[in-house]
């Protein structure tokens, strides 16, 4: 077991999968570079860079699955995912259907997500409820490094497409390239548990569709996942400080949701917050609701979630994603 | 006053004026200046921590940008991509406005909710995307809108060489061909896709490929904004006579790299980073389990891109300096244009004060 950055324990997952199958190949937008240390190991033939051609290349992986291959397909954000969407929606997730059960389609979507560090509306986006939504497609999104090498080793495995979110408060790798995170002259709110943590070498996989409790509480649920796990784990404590014993959830998978473990969560609190980075309408936190409500339809039920397209201005931009604050006012009423 | 747009009457006036005014290379190089002096102050607030995100400037593609500006007007259109200061600068948007969007300022272009990478101006009529091809399809659909509302006026689309290979502007292509459209796409070819060779990830030439969607295709050289001019005054004209799309791909230099703080350029102008990246692809390609052949040629593939940023970052043509050659007091104009960028930034400085 060693400490891994988030990042490097997803390629860690990675290059284990790739050891053990030759049909593991990874290919993307300046996948070179950033994959340098697996193009070392692996060389060109499966460590790829391909054209800024979305539509070709995820249309591609799925060709490449149907066709043998276990491809990774990397994309720089999952804002960009939506110039190829058709790729997933129409084709990925359909094969499986539309072969009788006969022919699955085992790729992996990477991409990274999420907003904190001032680039944009177009940029920041978590966009995992849209994708979650779409039968066929598996959607993942972990909060720390040991998950997120373990989830990768999931994915890979699976035999379907997976769409794998790197939050970019978690890769600091990532922070580097798109928040210009070297200046000494900014600051981000980076969750000390989630950019780094131990992991084991090899792996350990994390079932993908289980969710994990990562703070047991009696009398609220903060439910989860990515960056948001990490907002919630800090409300908790400060919870605590006022006598408020609060659990916290970390969903780790949009698609398939772990609908059980949050209606039992929900049945033993009565009270339910969702924190969802992504958009309220249409998508997660709604989920959240449904599953929460299953068992007992008196559970109070709050959601903290991102209302609007992200403003770039940073003031604006932290008060409009999830954050501690907001959370600590959503527990207040369903306390009441 | 929603949907209005400029006046009809000044495109008359503008038509007029357009064809008996004279520009000279001092007019160009001002508005470069500008350009240039603008983004300049920029990275240093990026620097300061005051922009936030990725910021791409457009130093080295003003030649390009200053070119084509030059024949464009009220009522006409520009669709931009993540480096869009340059061109809103050299069409007259105001200057404090900008740095304030820059800033994250309520009173910046776009009440600081878009950032440097999502700039509107509608009374310009520019509106940009962070998706690199995107300005294509949007070019397209301004210029329709110019065939239904706007007779004469013309769109431009900015975007970049690797850009091209997005499906949306082959399609985008396509259709100003068969719609016919006013429309002039202004490929800037700095040779990079972020930190890939984009000659290694493009099939053809791709002033062919678009010459063969019907287009008028040219190649100029975009350190040289009278060869730009040239070929932009040909084009803006073919479109507002109504003869249908053309294709200006010029080649520039990204001296600055893919965005500020570019990973890539760094390796090569900080011999530690380079030496650290080294040892640790190293330790990676000596500890696999894989042929011998499959690592050399990884690490190969690694070394030549180091190897291409080397050696192509200083064969730098910078457009500013290429005019300034011809010029009898550049530094005069120079002068100008820090004048004017400094009094802007100072005094979007004074505005956000308080607030950080």
């Amino acid at each position: 077991m060693s400490t891994l950055r988030f990042s490097q324990a997803v390629d860690l997952a990675v290059r284990h999968a790739m050891d053990e199958d030759d049909g593991v190949v990874v290919f993307g937008e300046d996948v070179p570079m950033i994959r340098r240390e697996l193009l070392a190991r692996f060389g060109p033939a499966r460590v790829r860079p391909t054209p800024i051609s979305e539509s070709a290349f995820l249309g591609a992986a799925v060709g490449a699955s149907l066709g043998g291959l276990r491809p990774i397909v990397e994309v720089q954000l999952v804002d960009f995912l939506t110039v190829g969407l058709s790729a997933l929606v129409n084709e990925a997730a359909k094969v499986d259907t539309f072969s009788g059960g006969r022919w699955q389609a085992p790729m992996v979507v990477r991409a990274t997500c999420g907003g904190g560090y001032g680039d944009g509306g177009q940029h920041e986006q978590a966009l995992w409820g849209m994708l979650g939504g779409i039968p066929g497609l598996t959607v993942v999104v972990p909060s720390n490094p040991a998950d997120a090498a373990g989830l990768m080793l999931s994915a890979i495995a699976h035999d379907g497409p997976v769409v794998f979110l790197e939050h970019k408060l978690l890769s600091d790798m990532w922070l580097e390239w798109m928040g210009g995170s070297r200046r000494k002259s900014v600051d981000f709110d980076l969750p000390a548990s989630g950019i780094e943590g131990a992991v084991d070498d090899p792996p350990v996989p994390v079932p993908i569709g289980r969710a994990t409790v990562l703070r047991e509480g009696r009398d609220i649920a903060l439910i989860s996942l990515g960056v948001g796990v990490h907002r919630c784990l800090q409300a908790a404590q400060l919870l605590a400080n006022d006598g408020v014993d609060a659990a916290v959830m970390d969903l780790r998978t949009v698609a398939p949701l772990d609908r059980t473990a949050i209606t039992e969560m929900a049945e033993s609190t009565g009270r339910v917050l969702a924190v969802d980075e992504d958009y309220t309408a249409g998508g997660l936190s709604g989920e959240i609701a449904v599953a929460a409500c299953a068992g007992r339809p008196s559970v109070r039920f709050g959601r903290v979630t991102t209302e609007s397209t992200i403003p770039y201005a940073r003031d604006r931009e932290e008060a409009g994603l999830p954050n501690v604050g907001r959370i600590l006012d959503a527990v207040k009423p369903l306390l009441e | 006053m929603r949907g209005r747009l400029p006046d009809e009457p000044r495109f008359v006036l503008y038509d007029l004026v357009m064809s008996r005014r004279s520009t000279t290379l001092e007019d160009l190089y001002l508005q470069m200046a500008r350009m240039r002096a603008f983004e300049e102050a920029a990275a240093e607030l990026w620097a300061d921590g005051l922009i936030s995100g990725e910021l791409h400037l457009g130093i080295g593609e003003e030649g390009i940008v200053a070119g084509i500006l030059d024949h464009l007007a009220d009522g006409d259109a520009m669709a931009l991509d993540h480096r869009g200061t340059p061109p809103l600068v050299g069409r007259g948007a105001n200057l404090e406005s900008l740095f304030l969007e820059l800033l994250g300022h309520p009173d910046g272009l776009g009440g600081g909710n878009g950032g440097h990478m999502h700039l509107f101006d509608r009374t310009l009529l520019a509106a940009s995307s962070g998706i690199v091809g995107a300005s294509a399809p949007t070019a397209c659909g301004f210029a329709f809108s110019h065939q239904q509302l706007r007779p004469g006026r013309v769109a431009v689309a900015f975007l970049g060489e690797s850009a091209v290979n997005q499906g949306m502007v082959m399609e985008a292509l396509n259709l100003a061909a068969v719609w016919k459209l006013p429309v002039v796409f202004v490929v800037k070819d700095n040779g990079w896709a972020i930190s890939t060779r984009s000659s290694r990830m493009t099939g053809g030439d791709l002033v062919r490929r678009a010459a063969s969607f019907g287009l008028t295709a040219r190649k100029v050289d975009g350190s040289d904004v009278m060869e730009v001019w040239e070929e932009a005054r040909r084009m803006t004209a073919r479109a507002r006579a109504g003869k249908g799309p053309s294709y200006l791909h010029a080649t520039c230099h990204r001296p600055r790299g893919h965005f500020e703080d570019d990973p890539l350029l760094r390796r090569v102008e900080e011999p530690r980073a380079l030496a650290d990246d080294f040892r640790q692809v190293m330790k990676a390609a000596r500890r696999a389990q894989q042929p011998i052949r499959s690592r050399v040629a990884g690490l190969a593939a690694i070394g030549r891109t180091i190897a291409t940023v080397t050696v192509t970052r200083r064969r730098t043509k910078d457009p500013l300096s290429h005019a300034a050659r011809r010029l009898d007091d550049p530094k005069a104009l120079d002068r100008k244009a820090a004048e004017e960028v400094k009094g802007a930034v100072v005094a979007a400085l004074a505005r956000v004060g308080t607030r950080r």
